[in-house]
């Protein structure tokens, strides 16, 4: 959900409004009232709920050759490229909270020392679009066994530098493909990718993948997201 | 009392031409095909296959502005929200009428068999103008449309699947031709769903008396 994406149709769609006599053909009018807005995210909620018994934690997410990976992969925000958060290595931490034993911060050089598993997969865009990428790093599994977190609880949520946050359930958290991605295209994640760590994972839509993720928390609290609050639907399995 | 069309109670009155549960899962049907198409063509726009996108008064999610209200953007969440909830709507009530055409006898009485020269036959009929329309009987090509177009609505959902879960149903994904060729396959259901429906209501409203049963369910005697 670019900016730039969103501000080129900005124009296109209140073209669309003069036709305010259509309005009730379209169903705007319907959507827009709040018992309508109460029912749709009821129904969101039983879609969480569908998604959670559908995602099967053996399930692995399909994997391609390295002559499949998109070479000039997509930059998505909600904002542009370059205001993306220049992180400094020499002060980045990665702070831990909630059910933790081992809550002390990680640097950018204790992260990029764990142990490291690489996949070739794709990832979809809840707009509709997608790219086959190649991302290595510490299976996320790993990390919170080694910190020491309780995984018998509901949530992992991920708060980034960019205000950016979300929460992914923990048997996606627990998932061989779920990964703290350190490099991106056999190189250090770039700038524009989310440096220095980003969660992949590709049992769940784009956006379901932070960048420049800062905090990581395990709770019972649903801590929501960022476009999960807007309404996107949380769970946003793949 | 005679046996109706459908199998229904008919007095010398009137013909039971469709029954409730084939009149109930219709105008269900409709309420969700339209909620899916509108929402369809909302989510389409953000991401176009092709070079165009669909009027947004035609869309269905929400005006754009009270979306940035709601959702911080233009319009998708709306749309991604009716979308997967109606789809609940569109699969359970065609499961319902699948299990009832069957059980029923609804698609062999009505729409079962249709034979190729049938078809040929009756769309030349139809094209010249001499195709006879008889109470309660379904021609050749209406009967090869509707199956035509129940088929294409399975279609379309398998391949929504694919679309929606295309790690944990990859199997269907794959059997489409992977996630970006399964995203053609529904719009070109869509597109096919779209087609019936133009030829389905320009039928409708040529011969409108075809309409009131599929409200009451009943045809007078003398029509």
């Amino acid at each position: 959900m670019s900016t730039s994406h969103k501000t080129d149709r900005r124009g296109f769609l209140k073209g669309g409004l003069s036709l305010g006599a259509l309005s009730l053909l379209s169903g705007c009018d319907l959507t827009d009232n709040e018992p309508a807005q109460r029912l749709l995210w009821n129904m969101s909620w039983w879609n969480d709920r569908v998604q959670a018994w559908l995602f099967n934690p053996n399930r692995l997410a399909p994997t391609y050759p390295e002559s499949a990976v998109d070479r000039v992969f997509r930059y998505n925000a909600f904002y542009p490229e370059d205001e993306a958060p220049k992180l400094d290595p020499a002060t980045y931490k990665l702070e831990l909270s909630g059910a933790i034993r081992d809550k002390r911060t990680w640097t950018v050089d204790r992260l990029y020392q764990l142990p490291k598993a690489s996949q070739i997969t794709r990832h979809v865009c809840v707009e509709g679009w997608s790219r086959i990428g190649k991302w290595s790093g510490c299976p996320l599994r790993n990390f919170l066994e080694r910190i020491e977190a309780d995984i018998t609880k509901k949530y992992v949520g991920f708060i980034c530098a960019d205000g950016y946050y979300t929460s992914i359930d923990m048997p996606t958290a627990l998932h061989p493909q779920t990964i703290m991605a350190f490099t991106f295209a056999d190189q250090i994640l770039p700038r524009k990718f989310g440096y220095p760590m980003k969660i992949r994972i590709p049992t769940k839509l784009g956006f379901k993948n932070p960048k420049f993720v800062v905090a990581l928390s395990v709770t019972d609290a649903y801590p929501g997201g960022f476009w999960e609050d807007y309404g996107y639907n949380w769970f946003s399995g793949s | 009392m005679a046996e109706g069309v459908e199998g229904g109670r008919a007095d010398a009155r009137y013909l039971v031409l469709h029954s409730s549960a084939v009149r109930i899962t219709h105008w269900l049907n409709a309420l969700a095909i339209f909620i899916m198409i509108g929402s369809g063509w909302r989510i389409y726009n953000w991401e176009p296959l092709f070079g165009f996108q669909f009027p947004v008064w035609l869309t269905f999610g929400g005006w754009p502005e009270v979306s940035q209200h709601w959702h911080n953007e233009q319009g998708l969440a709306g749309a991604l929200q009716w979308h997967f909830a109606a789809m609940w709507l569109l699969v359970v009530n065609l499961l319902i009428y699948l299990v009832y055409g069957v059980i029923s006898g609804h698609f062999r009485r009505a729409l079962l068999p249709i034979r190729p020269g049938e078809i040929v036959r009756d769309l030349g009929a139809a094209l010249s103008g001499h195709l006879v329309h008889r109470v309660g009987e379904r021609n050749a090509v209406q009967k090869a449309m509707y199956v035509g177009v129940i088929t294409v609505i399975m279609l379309t959902v398998l391949s929504g699947l694919s679309i929606w879960k295309p790690v944990q149903f990859q199997e269907l994904t794959a059997a489409f031709g992977g996630y970006d060729v399964a995203r053609y396959v529904h719009f070109f259901c869509m597109a096919a769903i779209v087609l019936f429906l133009a030829v389905h209501l320009t039928l409708t409203a040529l011969v409108p008396t075809v309409l009131p049963p599929m409200i009451t369910g009943r045809v007078g005697r003398r029509q």
